[in-house]
């Protein structure tokens, strides 16, 4: 399709207010849709100082993100007051305890390190502080995420936990996510998948007689507002038992549990594809790229699951369940849709919402026009199969890359091989196409979007909608654009799964619609308001 | 809620539990940007900065914007003196500041970047400025960030050289709401006394929405002001640990009178403000002023009844949590406990002082302590009401007991940008949300039988 100059003209406006080193740095960011060719963007780079970047840090892509949600541990963070306190119950990660086990989400755990610390070093205290954590709270495991400084005044936090772990007889996982390693919280996750699948995965069997049928893992989901229980309630009424969700509303046991599934879902592949990887490889389970955003996204996912399970029962009944939850939502949807229609959106979210949020805001009749990751990399926009190709950089080479092996023991395929090969037509195993591919032509992505770009694109195309996080959203209400987290989705949701759809939907609309909008201009400022005689002799005095 | 919190209070020489404290760079670029086109710029991980933002953005509902550093491992080892000089001249590029605010934090503390040195060998455009604070997170608290930003633009832009009395007061006032700012300009208008106050941040974190949006609002102390403060007849100084390092730079610097005061929180801390004011300016209280006051006086006696002798735990800043236990002491009530994370004597031997002056024994004050202490005190001996950031929420529902959100940060409900707790109406405001407080929860709980109309 021919290229939309106004387009390209907006591009260039914004490239030019860069210096030159930023200019060039940020072009390789920026694609202008054009579905004829195989379009190449640049990820997983440095920001450059002085930018005004969304982008957050490996603890809190580790601690925050992965780390954070297992309800049942004490998450100890080593380092200053801060990196813990703001990572307190602000990213909305929901859970809850099982029957006999607890849940530690509403407490914040550091060592808040003073300057004596940093001096004479933290690893005394750590250690202490991990005593006073497993005597007065009993968890079932411990994590320490490790800050900034803890990496530069060289404390082990390896060796504390494997000591503490023996004294005590409490798993205790050590994660060295300092702020400063990777680009983004990008490289928390692969540190918090490294750990996870090297320590935690595969340390409890379930007897093969004791496994349910069609046992599966939810990789990649954090319970955000509760979007895990909603994919919970539907698939379970479809007959499949979830053995873990990694690791939203997810308890140290079932983790440890995992590789004895059948499947693993990935939804967020940013942020687990490592784990999905390693699993497959190691304990035979293969993995499926799922989407649970979005009424069509959300049928095609459960058909893909019935495929893969290939049972004329479960198939029949994922039919059933599909026809009951479409039928339950399509009037509100229809509702909503009404009012949203012709509406456009923008999504600059994480490192797959901005994704997989585009067929949800489509059924209620809202195109997305541009849409860009704020940590992924580039097969999260291209897919997966430029993987090989991408040229790693001295910040991810510094992320550790593990490998493991098929463990003969415990490794079964779960399908034939050939099997696998004739589903991998019709179903994404192992595979993620990427953004891009679902991008349609003449819209925009673009990578790491920060502060200036947010301005300008915003105030060029003026979308209705703009799906980003809480340090945008005011910037972008201010400009008279409704702009909805989609992080912590305004403290509101579940949105996924069919009545996440409908609330989505409901959100959307009330936030386009919220009669606010009307009275930004004052009615003084929109037409004359005088009454009386004007500029005539007198008027003055008339009073 | 919060039921492995145990009752029995066991000495922790390590853990902090649900920090009753955040560290320094989110203070320091909360007050940056008190200053009128002012771009804070955090020298450190990107983690911090977007940390910083979301947290106060959260807490305003309104844009709060800062640049960093960025940086990376190799920034780490090399230092990041590269990542401040370039970040820098993008910045003034792109965004166009006209004064940058540096922020240390605890990555670049720990590896000992010489921000002196560094800004120094910068090339900032003509006009422009940068000046830096050292922030370091393992130090003190948020507070102690807000006041070490406070006192680097004295440091940094206050001229040396007084060259003529410019007859106004400087007011630094403290760690607090815009609406507490404009709050404190209002009373002195009333009074005729003009001021410079630094940080200013009303006007820049509640801004209007007119659909068009500014990245530098039409709030903050401007740079002239800043300059001008070396003129100035004295300071008032707005609570001990925010305030007073800015105070006593611009009274070494430029030999202006320092005074520092309570937070003007409650009845008594609003009157030797105005004492204060008086006391240098030889002006006299307007009726206007005396009529709020007789107001707020009016209240106290007309309520009384729905707090008097209730008990209260109080936490939070250290400010703020010493205004307020005075100001709830003149209410009639008890603070049996009060509790700030930010570490310092002078916070457990004021309030200690303020109690035995009126005789209330058996209270429990701490410096440093955490929410998980106050919880525990609370389990062992419960009190009627917590007065304190949104972090109390846990314990006020673990123990169902009724919570008044004032201080920072406020995540979970609106109107602390809008509506003041400082001065006789924000006492009023005060008054308003602590008998609110326990009727409702009487309204909600009381026998059906005992449900009034009248109360």
């Amino acid at each position: 399709m021919k290229e939309d100059k106004n387009l390209t003209q907006i591009v260039d406006k914004i490239l030019d207010k860069y210096p030159a080193k930023v200019m060039k740095n940020r072009k390789e960011h920026i694609v202008i849709r054009q579905t004829d060719d195989a379009q190449e963007i640049s990820a997983n780079t440095r920001t450059l100082p002085g930018i005004i970047t969304n982008r957050g840090c490996a603890y809190a892509g580790c601690k925050g993100v992965v780390i954070g949600p297992i309800v049942d541990m004490v998450h100890i963070v080593h380092g200053p007051v801060g990196c813990s306190y703001y990572a307190w119950g602000t990213r909305r990660n929901k859970g809850k305890a099982s029957e006999d086990g607890k849940n530690f989400l509403n407490y914040a755990f550091t060592t808040d390190l003073q300057e004596s610390d940093i001096v004479f070093g933290g690893e005394k205290k750590l250690a202490q502080a991990i005593k006073e954590a497993v005597e007065t709270f009993h968890p079932a495991a411990i994590s320490i995420s490790a800050t900034c400084p803890v990496g530069l005044i060289g404390d082990d936090i390896h060796a504390v936990a494997a000591r503490a772990e023996k004294e005590f007889g409490v798993p205790i996982l050590a994660f060295s996510c300092e702020g400063y390693k990777g680009v983004s919280q990008s490289a928390g996750h692969h540190i918090a998948n490294n750990k996870l699948m090297k320590d935690v995965v595969g340390k409890i069997d379930i007897p093969k007689e004791e496994r349910p049928k069609y046992s599966i893992n939810i990789l990649g989901e954090y319970n955000i507002g509760g979007d895990e229980w909603e994919i919970k309630r539907v698939l379970n009424k479809i007959g499949y038992t979830i053995t873990t969700t990694m690791t939203g509303d997810s308890k140290y046991e079932g983790i440890a549990k995992a590789h004895n599934s059948d499947l693993n879902l990935v939804q967020c592949h940013r942020s687990i594809n490592y784990i999905a990887d390693m699993i497959e490889v190691k304990f035979g389970i293969p993995w499926m790229k799922v989407n649970f955003i979005g009424i069509e996204n959300m049928n095609e996912t459960l058909r893909n699951l019935a495929k893969y399970f290939d049972d004329a029962e479960l198939i029949q009944r994922t039919e059933e369940v599909i026809a009951q939850e479409n039928g339950a939502i399509k009037e509100d949807i229809a509702k909503y849709k009404k009012m949203c229609e012709g509406k456009t959106a923008m999504l600059f979210v994480g490192g797959s919402r901005a994704h997989h949020y585009q067929g949800l805001l489509k059924e209620i009749g809202m195109p997305t026009i541009m849409a860009g990751y704020e940590f992924a990399h580039r097969d999260d926009y291209e897919g997966r199969d430029i993987i090989p190709l991408i040229k790693l950089d001295a910040d991810s080479r510094n992320i550790e890359e593990i490998t493991v092996e098929k463990d003969e023991r415990r490794y079964q395929l779960r399908i034939p091989a050939e099997k696998m090969e004739k589903l991998k037509e019709e179903v994404p195993m192992s595979k993620y196409s990427g953004l891009i591919t679902d991008m349609k032509d003449n819209t925009i992505i673009i990578d790491d979007l920060n502060h200036f770009e947010t301005e300008m694109i915003i105030k060029v195309l003026k979308p209705s909608f703009f799906g980003s996080g809480i340090k945008d959203k005011y910037i972008v209400q201010k400009m008279g654009v409704y702009s909805k987290q989609l992080h912590s989705y305004d403290y509101a949701g579940p949105y996924a799964g069919y009545q996440g759809a409908v609330n989505f939907a409901r959100d959307v609309a009330a936030g386009i619609h919220t009669p606010a909008w009307k009275y930004i201009v004052p009615p003084w400022k929109k037409e004359p308001v005088l009454t009386g005689k004007l500029g005539t002799e007198g008027a003055e005095k008339a009073c | 809620m919060l039921e492995y919190t145990p009752k029995k209070i066991e000495e922790r020489a390590a853990l902090i539990v649900n920090p009753a404290k955040t560290c320094q760079p989110i203070g320091a670029m909360y007050a940056a940007l008190g200053i009128h086109k002012c771009l804070p710029h955090s020298h450190g991980s990107q983690g911090c900065c977007s940390y910083h933002r979301m947290h106060l953005t959260r807490h305003f509902r309104d844009p709060i914007v800062a640049s960093t550093s960025s940086f990376t491992e190799g920034a780490c080892v090399f230092g990041g003196k590269t990542n401040l000089k370039k970040g820098l001249e993008t910045v003034f590029e792109i965004y166009e500041p006209d004064i940058v605010a540096v922020n240390t934090t605890c990555l670049s503390e720990t590896i000992g970047d010489d921000l002196s040195d560094i800004i120094a060998s910068t090339k900032i455009p003509e006009g422009k400025k940068v000046f830096y604070a050292n922030t370091p997170s393992y130090v003190g608290s948020h507070v102690t960030g807000f006041a070490n930003m406070t006192k680097a633009m004295v440091t940094h832009i206050t001229k040396s050289e007084k060259t003529s009395c410019n007859g106004k007061l400087a007011i630094i006032p403290g760690f607090v709401e815009p609406s507490d700012m404009s709050e404190v300009k209002r009373i002195l208008k009333i009074l005729g006394v003009e001021n410079i106050m630094f940080p200013d941040t009303s006007g820049v974190v509640n801004t209007p929405q007119t659909g068009k949006y500014t990245m530098y609002p039409e709030g903050g102390v401007t740079i002239a002001e800043l300059e001008d403060l070396c003129n100035c007849k004295a300071t008032i100084a707005m609570g001990k640990f925010a305030s007073e390092a800015g105070a006593y730079e611009l009274e070494k610097k430029c030999d202006v009178e320092a005074r520092v005061i309570k937070l003007p929180i409650g009845i008594e801390a609003t009157d030797t403000f105005i004492v204060n004011i008086l006391s240098i300016t030889g002006k006299s209280v307007p009726k206007e002023l005396e009529n709020e006051r007789g107001q707020l006086v009016d209240l106290m006696v007309d309520i009384h009844n729905h707090y008097h002798g209730k008990k209260v735990a109080i936490f939070g800043d250290p400010d703020t949590v010493i205004a307020l236990t005075e100001f709830v002491i003149s209410l009639g009530m008890i603070p049996k406990f009060v509790l700030t994370g930010t570490p310092g004597n002078a916070f457990e031997s004021e309030v200690t002082e303020m109690l035995k002056a009126n005789d209330i024994a058996d209270s429990k004050v701490k410096a440093a302590g955490d929410l998980m202490m106050l919880h525990q005190w609370i389990k062992n001996d419960p009190v009627d009401m917590i007065i304190g950031n949104t972090y109390g929420k846990y314990i006020a529902r673990a123990e169902n007991i009724p919570l008044v959100r004032i201080g920072f940060p406020i995540l979970d409900r609106v109107g602390h940008s809008y509506f003041p707790t400082v001065g006789y109406r924000g006492a009023m405001r005060i008054i308003e949300k602590i008998s609110t407080a326990f009727l409702e929860k009487y309204d909600r709980e009381c026998a059906e039988e005992d449900f009034e109309l009248v109360m």
